[in-house]
């Protein structure tokens, strides 16, 4: 029977030969991870099973949300985690100097590969997709007992296709690609639901492209994202891991509920006004929208063509004197090559903040939380209501070039600008 | 089991991060996150809900973070039931763990207003509008599903299950 690629992989972790969307199956996970905030309730349910790990080397720690800890509850709860660690003998706990935000970490270390089935209690864990692995989030107690178990049950997803084709014209990025999409079909457009992206475009987008776009997966409720493994992916990985894996691909039959064509030349740089990711709007549409601070950095937008992007517009300019701009590498190998590189000295001279890698401001938890009625343009993925602080502050989520821009005029615009 | 209590009525795409605020995430004690649920929409609820009153939403109810404080936030707040018209999938996920039990309704959730009392039938799906004298019938959970919500969620179920 045909099969997307979401249900090769589920087939073959659930020892099944072929599986249908709607299915309940039991699957096999090769990486189960947890962060300082989800892990310390999977611990308790963990605790509760009584059984041993199944597997140290599968499961991956790392403490990223309120790390280096923000005040002393988090310290209790980032220390509930090390000392399982330690406990366990995991393989995968990355020490604060050795972190980054764990969906940029876990890629970049070459911890996830194509073919695998991935949970996360974090509900961004859908970004391995971008190495054509089927990676979704669940809860704390999925985490636990999966963590006991070594496997986890999932209602197999029917599939969207979205169908890429062209290039992305300049000052166009991943970001602007996903939340088009995301305006096109809704927050809850793909609910239930794979996202399997296809088409003779998807060669033309980097994987920092790819791991930015299977990152928003979530963002219109799509349990995931995957990416085709091809070329760039083969080149990502090569050096990266240590992994065996196998490619797999959809069948050239197989079904799809809905089918969203994308052409990358088409695209222009939008970004998601408050207080959904679905609210999206051409940069060149805006009328002038003065801001406060902007945040680059998070799993979304932290790695390093990233901030490449970011650099080229602030390059010997200076952030407006209205606004507060927070730079955040994703993980420590990005920030050190963002020193190496003179990003950092740039950002710096340009009257930027650079932090170490941290969650920190995205989920409105430390290191850059909004007052009343202030607005932030920021490189995240999520401006629901007070997420980045006051309940009356707004956020809005763009690339890291519009970002960049914004920061130095002090209002939202587009990259264009700056080279007039 | 026959549920029956007061409802608080929300809309469209009520997320995580309204449940219960990224700031409040330093505590997974139920009790605890109780105090601040919904505090971002709805300043009354944590103050004025009462155990046993039932949550009806809209579309997309839960969507967002994964975290499982906002399901646990939810049900310490004494609330036996949320009803809504549809669920994202990682909290329906949490909160069938956890043990809070979900009726998916459909659009007849449109027709349950704030205060209305239901009385809820979670083995055979119905939900009865006492106040308004409606009646509908919510999609059954699969069975397996329906196996870790009667072990009471999924630790019990794989503590007693899969030994
Ligand atoms: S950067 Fe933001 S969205 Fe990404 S894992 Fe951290 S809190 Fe979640």
């Amino acid at each position: 029977m045909a099969m997307t690629m979401t249900e090769k992989i589920l087939a073959s972790h659930a020892g099944l030969e072929s599986v249908q969307a709607g299915q309940l199956i039991k699957a096999k996970v090769d990486v189960v991870l947890g962060n300082d905030i989800t892990s310390p309730p999977a611990i308790a349910e963990f605790n509760k099973i009584g059984r041993p790990v199944f597997d140290k080397d599968k499961i991956v720690l790392v403490p990223d949300h309120f790390i280096p800890n923000k005040d002393i509850k988090s310290a209790q709860m980032a220390k509930t985690l090390r000392e399982f660690a330690h406990e366990h003998d995991i393989t995968n706990y990355f020490e604060v100097g050795r972190m980054g935000i764990e969906h940029v970490l876990l890629p970049e270390e070459g911890l996830v590969v194509p073919g695998e089935v991935i949970i996360g209690a974090d509900s961004h864990t859908c970004t391995y997709g971008a190495v054509g692995a089927f990676a979704t989030g669940v809860g704390s107690t999925d985490m636990g007992a999966a963590m006991a178990t070594g496997d986890t049950w999932f209602k197999v997803p029917s599939a969207i296709q979205v169908n890429i084709t062209g290039s992305m014209p300049k000052y166009v990025c991943g970001k602007d690609v996903i939340l088009t999409l995301i305006g096109m079909i809704g927050v809850d457009g793909a609910r239930y639901q794979s996202l399997e992206f296809t088409g003779p475009g998807i060669a033309n987008l980097s994987m920092t492209d790819r791991l930015t776009i299977a990152n928003m997966a979530i963002e219109c409720g799509a349990k995931n994202g995957i990416f085709p493994i091809d070329g760039v992916t083969i080149a990502y990985l090569n050096g990266r891991t240590k992994k065996t894996y196998q490619a797999v691909s959809a069948d050239s039959d197989a079904i799809y509920t809905r089918k969203i064509d994308i052409d990358l030349s088409d695209l222009t740089p939008v970004v998601a006004l408050p207080h959904l990711p679905e609210n999206v709007k051409a940069v060149r549409e805006l009328p002038e929208i003065s801001i406060d601070q902007v945040v680059i950095g998070s799993c979304t937008n932290g790695r390093i063509e990233d901030l490449k992007q970011a650099a080229v517009i602030m390059s010997g300019k200076s952030v407006h004197p209205k606004v507060r701009t927070i730079i955040i590498p994703g993980s420590q190998a990005v920030y050190l090559e963002a020193l190496e590189k003179g990003y950092i000295s740039t950002f710096i001279k340009a009257g930027a903040v650079v932090s170490t890698p941290t969650c920190g401001p995205c989920l409105g938890g430390y290191m850059g939380i909004l007052a009343a009625g202030e607005k932030a343009v920021t490189t995240t993925n999520r401006n629901f209501k007070g997420r980045m602080g006051h309940v009356d502050s707004e956020v809005y989520l763009t690339g890291p070039a519009v970002a960049a821009a914004s920061a130095i005029t002090g209002r939202i615009c587009g990259p264009e600008e700056m080279v007039k | 089991m026959i549920l029956e209590g007061k409802t608080w009525k929300y809309g469209d795409n009520v997320d995580t991060d309204v449940i219960i605020p990224a700031r409040h995430l330093t505590t997974a004690d139920p009790k605890e996150l109780a105090v601040h649920c919904m505090e971002d929409i709805d300043a009354a609820f944590a103050v004025n809900v009462q155990p046993g009153d039932i949550i009806v939403a809209e579309r997309n109810f839960g969507c967002g973070s994964s975290r499982e404080h906002a399901p646990l936030a939810i049900k310490g707040s004494g609330v036996t039931c949320v009803v809504a018209d549809s669920f994202a999938r990682i909290f329906y996920r949490n909160a069938i763990n956890i043990g809070l039990p979900l009726l998916e309704l459909g659009s007849d959730a449109k027709k349950i207003q704030a205060g209305d009392t239901l009385r809820v039938d979670l083995a055979k799906g119905i939900v009865e509008n006492i106040t308004r004298g409606e009646a509908f019938q919510a999609q059954p959970l699969p069975g397996f599903i329906q196996e870790i919500a009667q072990a009471g969620g999924l630790v019990s179920y794989v503590s007693g299950v899969r030994k």
